[in-house]
Protein backbone atom coordinates (compact mmCIF):
# COMPACT_ATOMS: atom_id res chain seq x y z
CA UNK A 1 0.00 0.00 0.00
CA UNK A 2 1.70 3.15 -1.17
CA UNK A 3 1.76 6.33 0.82
CA UNK A 4 -0.81 8.30 -0.69
CA UNK A 5 -3.72 5.27 -0.59
CA UNK A 6 -3.13 4.76 3.08
CA UNK A 7 -3.63 8.88 3.61
CA UNK A 8 -6.10 8.59 1.94
CA UNK A 9 -7.85 5.38 4.19
CA UNK A 10 -7.03 7.58 7.39
CA UNK A 11 -8.87 10.40 5.66
CA UNK A 12 -11.73 8.37 4.89
CA UNK A 13 -11.60 6.43 7.98
CA UNK A 14 -15.23 7.92 9.98
CA UNK A 15 -16.77 7.65 6.58
CA UNK A 16 -15.49 4.01 6.26
CA UNK A 17 -16.14 3.06 9.64
CA UNK A 18 -20.16 4.13 9.70
CA UNK A 19 -20.87 2.79 6.61
CA UNK A 20 -18.78 -0.51 7.82
CA UNK A 21 -21.53 -0.22 11.05
CA UNK A 22 -24.45 0.81 8.95
CA UNK A 23 -24.55 -2.78 6.56
CA UNK A 24 -23.23 -4.37 9.28
CA UNK A 25 -26.04 -3.76 11.27
CA UNK A 26 -28.42 -4.92 8.64
CA UNK A 27 -26.49 -7.87 7.77
CA UNK A 28 -26.75 -9.15 11.59
CA UNK A 29 -30.52 -8.58 10.88
CA UNK A 30 -30.32 -10.43 7.44
CA UNK A 31 -27.61 -13.12 8.52
CA UNK A 32 -30.46 -13.72 11.28
CA UNK A 33 -32.97 -14.08 9.69
CA UNK A 34 -32.23 -16.14 6.59
CA UNK A 35 -28.98 -17.64 7.28
CA UNK A 36 -29.70 -18.80 10.73
CA UNK A 37 -26.57 -16.39 11.99
CA UNK A 38 -26.46 -17.60 15.73
CA UNK A 39 -24.04 -17.15 18.77
CA UNK A 40 -23.93 -20.03 21.63
CA UNK A 41 -26.68 -21.56 20.09
CA UNK A 42 -28.89 -18.31 20.30
CA UNK A 43 -29.89 -15.72 17.51
CA UNK A 44 -27.51 -13.32 16.47
CA UNK A 45 -29.85 -10.00 16.51
CA UNK A 46 -33.47 -10.53 15.15
CA UNK A 47 -36.43 -8.19 14.17
CA UNK A 48 -35.60 -5.12 12.81
CA UNK A 49 -34.46 -1.63 13.77
CA UNK A 50 -38.29 -0.95 15.50
CA UNK A 51 -37.83 -3.64 17.95
CA UNK A 52 -35.05 -6.53 18.45
CA UNK A 53 -33.53 -9.11 20.30
CA UNK A 54 -29.83 -9.39 20.88
CA UNK A 55 -28.84 -13.52 21.31
CA UNK A 56 -32.69 -14.13 22.55
CA UNK A 57 -32.24 -12.10 25.64
CA UNK A 58 -32.04 -8.47 25.47
CA UNK A 59 -34.30 -7.03 23.89
CA UNK A 60 -34.05 -3.45 21.96
CA UNK A 61 -36.73 -1.05 20.74
CA UNK A 62 -37.00 2.24 19.19
CA UNK A 63 -37.88 4.89 21.69
CA UNK A 64 -39.71 6.93 19.11
CA UNK A 65 -41.86 4.70 17.99
CA UNK A 66 -41.85 3.43 21.64
CA UNK A 67 -43.26 6.97 22.44
CA UNK A 68 -45.62 7.06 19.51
CA UNK A 69 -47.47 3.82 20.70
CA UNK A 70 -47.78 5.27 24.49
CA UNK A 71 -49.14 8.30 23.26
CA UNK A 72 -52.02 6.15 21.99
CA UNK A 73 -52.96 5.34 25.26
CA UNK A 74 -52.06 2.14 24.75
CA UNK A 75 -49.86 0.05 27.86
CA UNK A 76 -46.82 -1.89 26.32
CA UNK A 77 -44.92 -5.00 27.85
CA UNK A 78 -42.36 -4.00 30.21
CA UNK A 79 -40.05 -5.75 27.83
CA UNK A 80 -40.40 -3.12 24.94
CA UNK A 81 -40.67 -0.68 27.51
CA UNK A 82 -36.99 -1.68 29.30
CA UNK A 83 -35.70 -2.39 25.83
CA UNK A 84 -36.39 1.56 24.67
CA UNK A 85 -34.49 2.56 27.62
CA UNK A 86 -31.98 1.14 27.03
CA UNK A 87 -31.41 2.42 23.60
CA UNK A 88 -32.67 6.21 25.08
CA UNK A 89 -29.89 5.85 27.54
CA UNK A 90 -27.19 4.70 24.97
CA UNK A 91 -27.95 7.95 22.82
CA UNK A 92 -28.28 10.15 25.96
CA UNK A 93 -24.46 9.05 26.33
CA UNK A 94 -23.55 9.53 23.01
CA UNK A 95 -25.17 12.10 21.35
CA UNK A 96 -28.70 10.95 19.48
CA UNK A 97 -27.74 11.76 16.20
CA UNK A 98 -25.28 9.36 16.27
CA UNK A 99 -27.75 6.65 15.74
CA UNK A 100 -28.63 8.98 12.46
CA UNK A 101 -25.51 8.73 10.92
CA UNK A 102 -24.36 5.33 12.00
CA UNK A 103 -27.50 3.31 11.86
CA UNK A 104 -30.13 4.54 9.83
CA UNK A 105 -30.02 2.57 6.63
CA UNK A 106 -31.22 6.01 5.35
CA UNK A 107 -28.73 8.04 5.45
CA UNK A 108 -25.79 6.21 3.06
CA UNK A 109 -28.87 7.35 0.55
CA UNK A 110 -29.28 11.07 1.52
CA UNK A 111 -25.47 11.00 2.28
CA UNK A 112 -25.03 9.87 -2.07
CA UNK A 113 -27.40 12.87 -2.96
CA UNK A 114 -25.61 15.85 -0.64
CA UNK A 115 -22.57 14.36 -2.79
CA UNK A 116 -24.58 14.53 -5.85
CA UNK A 117 -25.93 18.23 -5.07
CA UNK A 118 -22.29 18.99 -3.69
CA UNK A 119 -20.65 17.96 -7.43
CA UNK A 120 -23.83 18.90 -10.03
CA UNK A 121 -26.60 20.58 -9.04
CA UNK A 122 -25.72 23.17 -6.11
CA UNK A 123 -29.22 24.73 -5.81
CA UNK A 124 -31.97 24.40 -4.17
CA UNK A 125 -35.70 24.58 -5.84
CA UNK A 126 -36.97 26.17 -2.54
CA UNK A 127 -36.05 27.14 0.98
CA UNK A 128 -37.21 24.98 4.13
CA UNK A 129 -36.37 25.89 7.52
CA UNK A 130 -33.99 23.25 9.60
CA UNK A 131 -36.77 23.69 12.39
CA UNK A 132 -39.62 22.62 10.42
CA UNK A 133 -38.78 18.67 11.58
CA UNK A 134 -39.59 20.06 14.97
CA UNK A 135 -42.75 20.87 13.45
CA UNK A 136 -43.02 17.19 11.80
CA UNK A 137 -42.34 15.97 15.56
CA UNK A 138 -44.90 17.52 17.28
CA UNK A 139 -47.35 16.73 14.05
CA UNK A 140 -46.33 12.91 14.61
CA UNK A 141 -46.99 13.20 18.17
CA UNK A 142 -50.61 14.95 18.26
CA UNK A 143 -51.22 12.49 15.74
CA UNK A 144 -50.62 9.50 17.73
CA UNK A 145 -52.98 11.11 20.36
CA UNK A 146 -55.94 11.96 18.04
CA UNK A 147 -56.03 8.89 15.54
CA UNK A 148 -55.17 6.63 17.93
CA UNK A 149 -52.29 5.06 15.79
CA UNK A 150 -48.50 5.11 15.78
CA UNK A 151 -48.55 8.17 13.11
CA UNK A 152 -44.84 8.23 11.92
CA UNK A 153 -44.38 4.10 12.49
CA UNK A 154 -47.00 4.08 9.75
CA UNK A 155 -45.38 6.11 7.29
CA UNK A 156 -41.97 6.00 8.29
CA UNK A 157 -39.42 5.49 4.89
CA UNK A 158 -36.75 4.61 7.25
CA UNK A 159 -39.18 1.46 9.05
CA UNK A 160 -40.32 0.58 5.51
CA UNK A 161 -36.80 0.48 4.09
CA UNK A 162 -35.44 -1.60 7.48
CA UNK A 163 -38.73 -4.17 6.80
CA UNK A 164 -38.18 -4.19 3.13
CA UNK A 165 -34.01 -5.02 3.34
CA UNK A 166 -34.36 -7.34 6.26
CA UNK A 167 -37.53 -9.38 5.39
CA UNK A 168 -37.42 -8.87 1.55
CA UNK A 169 -40.48 -7.46 0.64
CA UNK A 170 -39.77 -6.54 -2.69
CA UNK A 171 -40.74 -3.06 -4.49
CA UNK A 172 -42.57 -1.64 -1.33
CA UNK A 173 -43.50 1.82 0.06
CA UNK A 174 -39.71 1.95 1.17
CA UNK A 175 -37.67 1.62 -1.74
CA UNK A 176 -40.60 3.99 -3.55
CA UNK A 177 -39.83 6.73 -0.61
CA UNK A 178 -36.35 6.01 -0.78
CA UNK A 179 -35.96 6.91 -4.71
CA UNK A 180 -38.65 9.98 -3.57
CA UNK A 181 -35.70 10.94 -0.73
CA UNK A 182 -32.80 10.45 -3.17
CA UNK A 183 -34.34 12.54 -5.57
CA UNK A 184 -35.78 15.03 -3.32
CA UNK A 185 -32.19 15.81 -1.65
CA UNK A 186 -30.43 15.93 -4.57
CA UNK A 187 -32.25 17.79 -6.41
CA UNK A 188 -34.79 19.93 -4.33
CA UNK A 189 -33.96 20.76 -1.16
CA UNK A 190 -30.31 19.49 -0.11
CA UNK A 191 -30.47 17.82 2.75
CA UNK A 192 -33.96 17.91 2.50
CA UNK A 193 -35.07 14.38 4.25
CA UNK A 194 -32.36 14.27 7.50
CA UNK A 195 -31.76 17.61 7.62
CA UNK A 196 -35.46 19.18 7.65
CA UNK A 197 -37.79 16.69 7.76
CA UNK A 198 -37.38 13.85 9.71
CA UNK A 199 -38.87 13.27 12.56
CA UNK A 200 -37.02 10.67 14.12
CA UNK A 201 -34.05 13.13 13.42
CA UNK A 202 -35.78 15.56 15.54
CA UNK A 203 -36.64 13.36 18.29
CA UNK A 204 -32.57 12.23 18.22
CA UNK A 205 -31.84 15.81 17.92
CA UNK A 206 -33.27 16.35 21.51
CA UNK A 207 -32.04 13.27 22.91
CA UNK A 208 -28.55 13.60 24.24
CA UNK A 209 -28.65 17.46 23.65
CA UNK A 210 -26.96 18.70 26.93
CA UNK A 211 -26.16 15.45 28.25
CA UNK A 212 -23.85 13.67 24.83
CA UNK A 213 -20.51 13.22 26.27
CA UNK A 214 -18.64 12.29 22.61
CA UNK A 215 -18.55 16.00 21.15
CA UNK A 216 -16.48 17.61 18.12
CA UNK A 217 -13.50 19.73 19.82
CA UNK A 218 -12.75 22.96 17.93
CA UNK A 219 -9.26 24.37 17.99
CA UNK A 220 -9.75 28.00 17.45
CA UNK A 221 -5.83 28.65 17.43
CA UNK A 222 -4.99 26.80 14.22
CA UNK A 223 -8.66 27.53 12.58
CA UNK A 224 -8.18 29.96 9.50
CA UNK A 225 -11.99 29.84 8.59
CA UNK A 226 -11.70 28.50 4.89
CA UNK A 227 -14.90 27.21 5.19
CA UNK A 228 -14.22 23.29 4.21
CA UNK A 229 -16.17 21.79 7.42
CA UNK A 230 -19.28 23.81 6.64
CA UNK A 231 -19.27 22.78 2.84
CA UNK A 232 -19.17 19.29 3.65
CA UNK A 233 -21.18 19.06 6.91
CA UNK A 234 -24.94 17.76 6.65
CA UNK A 235 -26.11 20.13 9.47
CA UNK A 236 -23.37 22.90 8.31
CA UNK A 237 -25.55 25.68 11.26
CA UNK A 238 -23.75 23.62 14.24
CA UNK A 239 -20.31 24.11 13.25
CA UNK A 240 -21.23 28.24 13.55
CA UNK A 241 -18.07 29.33 13.91
CA UNK A 242 -19.06 31.56 16.96
CA UNK A 243 -20.59 29.50 18.73
CA UNK A 244 -17.68 26.76 18.22
CA UNK A 245 -15.46 29.91 19.87
CA UNK A 246 -17.68 30.11 22.24
CA UNK A 247 -17.98 26.66 23.35
CA UNK A 248 -14.85 25.43 22.00
CA UNK A 249 -16.43 22.52 20.68
CA UNK A 250 -20.05 21.79 18.76
CA UNK A 251 -22.67 21.41 21.51
CA UNK A 252 -25.49 21.25 19.25
CA UNK A 253 -27.93 18.30 19.34
CA UNK A 254 -28.73 18.66 15.97
CA UNK A 255 -24.95 17.76 14.98
CA UNK A 256 -25.17 13.83 14.06
CA UNK A 257 -21.21 13.09 14.80
CA UNK A 258 -20.90 12.01 11.42
CA UNK A 259 -16.91 13.32 11.52
CA UNK A 260 -17.42 14.11 7.88
CA UNK A 261 -15.52 17.84 9.25
CA UNK A 262 -12.72 16.00 11.11
CA UNK A 263 -10.27 14.99 8.56
CA UNK A 264 -11.42 17.08 5.60
CA UNK A 265 -9.72 20.25 7.91
CA UNK A 266 -6.92 21.06 6.50
CA UNK A 267 -5.58 22.79 9.52
CA UNK A 268 -7.04 19.75 11.75
CA UNK A 269 -8.95 22.30 13.94
CA UNK A 270 -11.74 19.67 14.73
CA UNK A 271 -11.33 16.25 16.23
CA UNK A 272 -13.40 14.01 18.52
CA UNK A 273 -13.36 14.74 22.43
CA UNK A 274 -15.41 14.20 25.47
CA UNK A 275 -17.74 17.15 26.55
CA UNK A 276 -16.15 17.21 29.94
CA UNK A 277 -13.02 18.55 28.68
CA UNK A 278 -12.85 21.96 29.02
CA UNK A 279 -11.90 24.29 26.28
CA UNK A 280 -8.81 27.26 26.83
CA UNK A 281 -11.72 29.61 25.66
CA UNK A 282 -10.56 33.16 25.90
CA UNK A 283 -6.71 32.65 26.02
CA UNK A 284 -6.26 32.63 21.97
CA UNK A 285 -7.42 35.65 20.15
CA UNK A 286 -9.41 35.10 17.14
CA UNK A 287 -7.42 34.58 13.47
CA UNK A 288 -8.11 37.62 11.35
CA UNK A 289 -9.13 35.35 8.83
CA UNK A 290 -12.27 34.35 10.63
CA UNK A 291 -13.73 37.82 10.75
CA UNK A 292 -13.24 38.43 6.90
CA UNK A 293 -15.51 35.49 5.33
CA UNK A 294 -18.88 36.88 5.13
CA UNK A 295 -21.33 34.44 3.64
CA UNK A 296 -22.48 31.18 3.77
CA UNK A 297 -20.53 29.28 1.20
CA UNK B 1 -15.00 38.89 20.18
CA UNK B 2 -17.67 40.94 22.49
CA UNK B 3 -20.92 39.20 21.67
CA UNK B 4 -22.49 42.78 21.03
CA UNK B 5 -20.14 43.55 17.92
CA UNK B 6 -21.50 43.32 14.61
CA UNK B 7 -20.97 39.44 13.81
CA UNK B 8 -18.64 38.62 10.33
CA UNK B 9 -18.65 35.63 11.33
CA UNK B 10 -19.84 32.38 8.44
CA UNK B 11 -23.43 32.02 10.12
CA UNK B 12 -26.08 29.49 8.41
CA UNK B 13 -29.05 31.11 6.41
CA UNK B 14 -31.30 28.39 7.60
CA UNK B 15 -32.71 30.85 10.27
CA UNK B 16 -35.73 33.43 9.26
CA UNK B 17 -35.65 36.62 11.82
CA UNK B 18 -39.17 37.84 12.64
CA UNK B 19 -38.76 41.66 12.25
CA UNK B 20 -42.62 42.81 12.54
CA UNK B 21 -45.42 41.88 14.41
CA UNK B 22 -47.31 41.12 11.33
CA UNK B 23 -44.51 39.20 9.96
CA UNK B 24 -45.00 36.89 12.74
CA UNK B 25 -48.48 36.66 12.37
CA UNK B 26 -48.40 36.16 8.83
CA UNK B 27 -45.95 33.26 9.66
CA UNK B 28 -47.80 31.81 12.34
CA UNK B 29 -50.83 31.42 10.53
CA UNK B 30 -48.92 30.30 7.73
CA UNK B 31 -47.60 27.20 9.66
CA UNK B 32 -50.90 26.80 11.22
CA UNK B 33 -52.33 26.23 7.80
CA UNK B 34 -49.37 23.96 6.88
CA UNK B 35 -49.70 21.73 9.76
CA UNK B 36 -53.41 21.48 9.63
CA UNK B 37 -53.44 20.49 5.90
CA UNK B 38 -50.10 18.22 6.42
CA UNK B 39 -51.72 16.60 9.79
CA UNK B 40 -55.28 15.96 7.42
CA UNK B 41 -53.16 14.02 4.75
CA UNK B 42 -51.57 12.34 6.95
CA UNK B 43 -54.18 11.18 9.28
CA UNK B 44 -56.07 10.38 5.85
CA UNK B 45 -53.19 8.40 4.87
CA UNK B 46 -52.33 6.34 7.88
CA UNK B 47 -56.52 5.60 8.77
CA UNK B 48 -56.73 4.46 5.15
CA UNK B 49 -54.29 1.93 5.27
CA UNK B 50 -55.10 0.78 8.54
CA UNK B 51 -58.38 -0.38 6.71
CA UNK B 52 -57.11 -2.88 4.52
CA UNK B 53 -57.13 -4.29 7.43
CA UNK B 54 -60.84 -6.41 7.06
CA UNK B 55 -59.33 -8.80 5.16
CA UNK B 56 -56.07 -9.96 7.28
CA UNK B 57 -55.72 -12.95 9.47
CA UNK B 58 -53.47 -12.24 12.40
CA UNK B 59 -51.40 -14.43 14.38
CA UNK B 60 -52.93 -16.11 17.10
CA UNK B 61 -54.07 -13.92 20.33
CA UNK B 62 -53.79 -10.89 18.58
CA UNK B 63 -55.69 -8.15 20.24
CA UNK B 64 -58.74 -6.46 18.61
CA UNK B 65 -57.98 -4.51 15.43
CA UNK B 66 -57.75 -1.35 16.58
CA UNK B 67 -56.07 -2.12 19.81
CA UNK B 68 -53.49 -4.22 17.70
CA UNK B 69 -52.94 -1.76 14.72
CA UNK B 70 -51.85 0.84 17.66
CA UNK B 71 -49.47 -1.64 19.34
CA UNK B 72 -47.60 -3.57 16.44
CA UNK B 73 -44.48 -2.08 16.50
CA UNK B 74 -43.72 -3.72 13.06
CA UNK B 75 -40.68 -5.41 14.13
CA UNK B 76 -41.50 -8.99 12.49
CA UNK B 77 -39.76 -10.73 15.59
CA UNK B 78 -43.14 -12.66 15.29
CA UNK B 79 -42.40 -13.82 11.43
CA UNK B 80 -39.13 -14.84 12.51
CA UNK B 81 -40.33 -16.76 15.71
CA UNK B 82 -42.58 -18.59 13.51
CA UNK B 83 -41.34 -22.21 12.87
CA UNK B 84 -43.42 -22.69 9.81
CA UNK B 85 -42.54 -19.82 8.24
CA UNK B 86 -46.77 -19.35 8.10
CA UNK B 87 -46.62 -15.05 8.97
CA UNK B 88 -45.55 -12.16 6.60
CA UNK B 89 -45.14 -8.80 6.84
CA UNK B 90 -47.77 -6.59 4.76
CA UNK B 91 -45.67 -4.93 2.14
CA UNK B 92 -47.76 -2.21 -0.21
CA UNK B 93 -50.63 -3.37 -2.04
CA UNK B 94 -51.10 -6.94 0.32
CA UNK B 95 -54.38 -7.46 2.25
CA UNK B 96 -53.22 -5.86 5.39
CA UNK B 97 -51.51 -2.32 6.88
CA UNK B 98 -48.32 -2.06 5.86
CA UNK B 99 -45.80 -3.63 7.91
CA UNK B 100 -47.71 -6.05 10.06
CA UNK B 101 -47.61 -9.65 10.31
CA UNK B 102 -50.49 -11.55 8.31
CA UNK B 103 -51.14 -15.19 6.88
CA UNK B 104 -52.56 -16.61 3.66
CA UNK B 105 -53.89 -20.13 5.20
CA UNK B 106 -53.66 -21.16 1.31
CA UNK B 107 -50.37 -20.98 1.13
CA UNK B 108 -48.77 -21.96 4.95
CA UNK B 109 -51.83 -21.88 7.79
CA UNK B 110 -51.23 -21.36 11.21
CA UNK B 111 -50.25 -24.67 12.72
CA UNK B 112 -51.27 -23.97 16.50
CA UNK B 113 -47.61 -24.30 17.83
CA UNK B 114 -48.93 -24.85 21.76
CA UNK B 115 -45.90 -23.16 23.03
CA UNK B 116 -47.47 -19.98 20.87
CA UNK B 117 -43.96 -18.96 19.49
CA UNK B 118 -44.67 -15.29 17.54
CA UNK B 119 -46.93 -14.58 21.15
CA UNK B 120 -43.75 -15.33 22.72
CA UNK B 121 -41.79 -12.98 20.61
CA UNK B 122 -43.76 -10.17 20.58
CA UNK B 123 -42.68 -7.07 22.58
CA UNK B 124 -45.53 -4.72 22.46
CA UNK B 125 -48.63 -7.12 23.30
CA UNK B 126 -50.09 -6.76 20.28
CA UNK B 127 -50.26 -10.38 20.54
CA UNK B 128 -51.81 -10.71 23.83
CA UNK B 129 -49.71 -12.54 26.50
CA UNK B 130 -52.83 -13.02 28.29
CA UNK B 131 -53.66 -16.25 25.43
CA UNK B 132 -52.49 -19.52 27.35
CA UNK B 133 -54.15 -21.83 25.22
CA UNK B 134 -53.60 -21.83 21.37
CA UNK B 135 -56.20 -23.30 21.14
CA UNK B 136 -58.47 -20.05 22.32
CA UNK B 137 -57.02 -18.17 20.00
CA UNK B 138 -59.87 -16.88 16.85
CA UNK B 139 -57.94 -15.57 14.03
CA UNK B 140 -60.90 -16.25 11.76
CA UNK B 141 -63.71 -18.15 11.00
CA UNK B 142 -64.00 -21.20 8.41
CA UNK B 143 -66.47 -20.59 5.84
CA UNK B 144 -67.53 -23.36 3.66
CA UNK B 145 -68.71 -22.09 -0.20
CA UNK B 146 -71.57 -24.67 -0.10
CA UNK B 147 -71.53 -24.56 -3.92
CA UNK B 148 -68.65 -25.78 -4.60
CA UNK B 149 -67.86 -27.74 -1.32
CA UNK B 150 -67.27 -31.81 -3.27
CA UNK B 151 -69.25 -32.91 -0.12
CA UNK B 152 -72.11 -30.72 -0.26
CA UNK B 153 -72.25 -31.85 -3.81
CA UNK B 154 -72.37 -35.16 -3.10
CA UNK B 155 -68.85 -36.99 -3.74
CA UNK B 156 -67.41 -38.36 -0.57
CA UNK B 157 -64.05 -36.27 1.03
CA UNK B 158 -64.58 -34.64 4.56
CA UNK B 159 -60.83 -33.46 4.21
CA UNK B 160 -61.18 -30.62 6.21
CA UNK B 161 -63.20 -32.60 8.69
CA UNK B 162 -60.17 -34.76 9.22
CA UNK B 163 -56.98 -32.44 8.66
CA UNK B 164 -58.82 -30.07 11.01
CA UNK B 165 -57.24 -30.02 14.55
CA UNK B 166 -59.90 -29.33 16.19
CA UNK B 167 -62.35 -32.17 14.76
CA UNK B 168 -66.21 -32.31 15.81
CA UNK B 169 -65.44 -29.01 18.24
CA UNK B 170 -64.57 -26.79 15.39
CA UNK B 171 -65.65 -29.07 11.91
CA UNK B 172 -68.30 -31.69 12.05
CA UNK B 173 -69.85 -33.92 9.36
CA UNK B 174 -73.74 -34.03 9.21
CA UNK B 175 -75.67 -36.70 7.31
CA UNK B 176 -78.11 -36.32 5.06
CA UNK B 177 -80.11 -38.57 3.44
CA UNK B 178 -79.91 -38.96 -0.30
CA UNK B 179 -82.19 -41.61 -2.43
CA UNK B 180 -82.19 -45.94 -2.19
CA UNK B 181 -78.99 -47.19 -3.70
CA UNK B 182 -76.70 -43.80 -3.45
CA UNK B 183 -74.66 -43.45 -0.25
CA UNK B 184 -75.50 -40.83 2.20
CA UNK B 185 -74.17 -37.05 1.84
CA UNK B 186 -71.38 -36.50 4.45
CA UNK B 187 -71.86 -32.56 4.47
CA UNK B 188 -68.91 -30.84 6.91
CA UNK B 189 -69.83 -27.95 9.03
CA UNK B 190 -68.21 -24.96 10.89
CA UNK B 191 -68.95 -24.50 14.37
CA UNK B 192 -68.18 -20.80 15.16
CA UNK B 193 -67.43 -21.22 18.96
CA UNK B 194 -64.62 -23.70 18.22
CA UNK B 195 -63.22 -22.92 15.15
CA UNK B 196 -59.66 -20.91 15.97
CA UNK B 197 -59.56 -19.63 12.09
CA UNK B 198 -56.12 -21.50 11.92
CA UNK B 199 -56.94 -22.49 8.16
CA UNK B 200 -55.92 -25.92 7.86
CA UNK B 201 -58.57 -26.76 6.16
CA UNK B 202 -58.58 -24.10 3.89
CA UNK B 203 -55.11 -25.15 2.89
CA UNK B 204 -55.98 -28.76 2.63
CA UNK B 205 -59.29 -28.03 0.35
CA UNK B 206 -58.79 -30.29 -2.87
CA UNK B 207 -60.94 -27.80 -4.85
CA UNK B 208 -58.91 -25.54 -7.70
CA UNK B 209 -60.19 -22.92 -5.12
CA UNK B 210 -60.52 -23.53 -1.62
CA UNK B 211 -64.42 -24.05 -0.76
CA UNK B 212 -63.75 -23.55 2.49
CA UNK B 213 -62.06 -20.35 4.04
CA UNK B 214 -60.88 -18.80 6.38
CA UNK B 215 -61.85 -14.77 6.92
CA UNK B 216 -61.95 -12.52 9.88
CA UNK B 217 -65.23 -14.16 11.63
CA UNK B 218 -66.19 -9.95 11.90
CA UNK B 219 -66.82 -10.00 8.11
CA UNK B 220 -69.22 -13.21 8.13
CA UNK B 221 -70.18 -13.59 11.69
CA UNK B 222 -73.67 -12.46 12.44
CA UNK B 223 -75.54 -12.37 15.52
CA UNK B 224 -78.94 -13.22 16.81
CA UNK B 225 -80.02 -10.69 18.75
CA UNK B 226 -81.37 -10.86 22.41
CA UNK B 227 -84.43 -10.74 22.29
CA UNK B 228 -84.95 -13.80 20.20
CA UNK B 229 -85.61 -16.87 22.23
CA UNK B 230 -85.11 -20.63 21.43
CA UNK B 231 -86.01 -22.39 24.54
CA UNK B 232 -84.92 -25.56 23.59
CA UNK B 233 -81.41 -24.01 23.53
CA UNK B 234 -81.72 -22.53 27.13
CA UNK B 235 -80.51 -24.50 29.97
CA UNK B 236 -84.03 -23.78 32.19
CA UNK B 237 -86.15 -24.73 29.22
CA UNK B 238 -87.35 -21.89 29.43
CA UNK B 239 -90.06 -20.84 26.34
CA UNK B 240 -91.92 -17.63 25.59
CA UNK B 241 -95.32 -18.18 27.30
CA UNK B 242 -93.96 -20.20 30.27
CA UNK B 243 -92.72 -18.09 32.87
CA UNK B 244 -88.80 -18.37 33.91
CA UNK B 245 -88.38 -21.25 36.38
CA UNK B 246 -90.92 -23.48 34.69
CA UNK B 247 -89.67 -26.07 32.80
CA UNK B 248 -91.26 -28.36 30.51
CA UNK B 249 -90.33 -31.38 33.12
CA UNK B 250 -92.29 -29.27 35.64
CA UNK B 251 -95.23 -28.70 32.68
CA UNK B 252 -95.38 -32.78 31.90
CA UNK B 253 -95.41 -33.57 35.60
CA UNK B 254 -98.65 -31.75 36.04
CA UNK B 255 -99.89 -31.35 32.78
CA UNK B 256 -103.22 -30.25 32.74
CA UNK B 257 -106.01 -32.39 32.31
CA UNK B 258 -107.12 -31.75 28.65
CA UNK B 259 -109.66 -28.58 27.85
CA UNK B 260 -107.63 -27.26 31.10
CA UNK B 261 -104.09 -26.28 29.74
CA UNK B 262 -103.69 -22.17 29.40
CA UNK B 263 -104.25 -20.59 26.39
CA UNK B 264 -106.68 -22.02 23.50
CA UNK B 265 -105.85 -25.69 22.82
CA UNK B 266 -106.82 -25.66 19.34
CA UNK B 267 -105.42 -28.82 18.48
CA UNK B 268 -107.18 -31.19 21.05
CA UNK B 269 -110.24 -29.34 20.81
CA UNK B 270 -112.03 -31.24 17.94
CA UNK B 271 -114.85 -28.78 17.75
CA UNK B 272 -112.64 -25.90 17.52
Amino acid sequence: MNNSTSTRLWNWRYLILRRVVQIGVLLLFFGTLHWGWSLFGLPLLSGNLSASEVLGEVTLADPFATLQILLTGHVLQSEVLFGAALVLGVFLVLGGRVWCSWVCPVNPVTDFAGFLHRKTWRKNLFGIPRHLRYAVLALALLLSVLIGLPAFEWVSPIGAMHREIIFGLGLGLGWTALVGLFLFDWLVVKQGWCGHLCPLGAFYSLVGRHTAQIRVKFDQSTCTGCGACQAICPEPQVLNLKRLVQDGQVLSGECTNCARCIPICPEKSLAFGWRLQKPDSGSVPVHPKLIMKEDNP
Amino acid sequence: MHPSEPSAFITSGDTTIMTTRRGFIQKSIQGAAVATSGGMLWSYLVIQNARAEPLALRPPGALPDADFNALCIKCGRCVVACPYDTLTLAALADRAPLGTPYFEPRQIPCYLCHDIPCKVACPTGALSPALEDVMDSRMGLAIIDTEHCLSWQGLRCEICYRVCPLRDTAIRVETRRRELSKHAMLLPMVLSEGCTGCGICENACPTEIAAIKVLPSELIQGKIGDHFRMGWKQADGATPGLGPGDTWQGQLDSAPAQGQAPGLDYLNEPEY
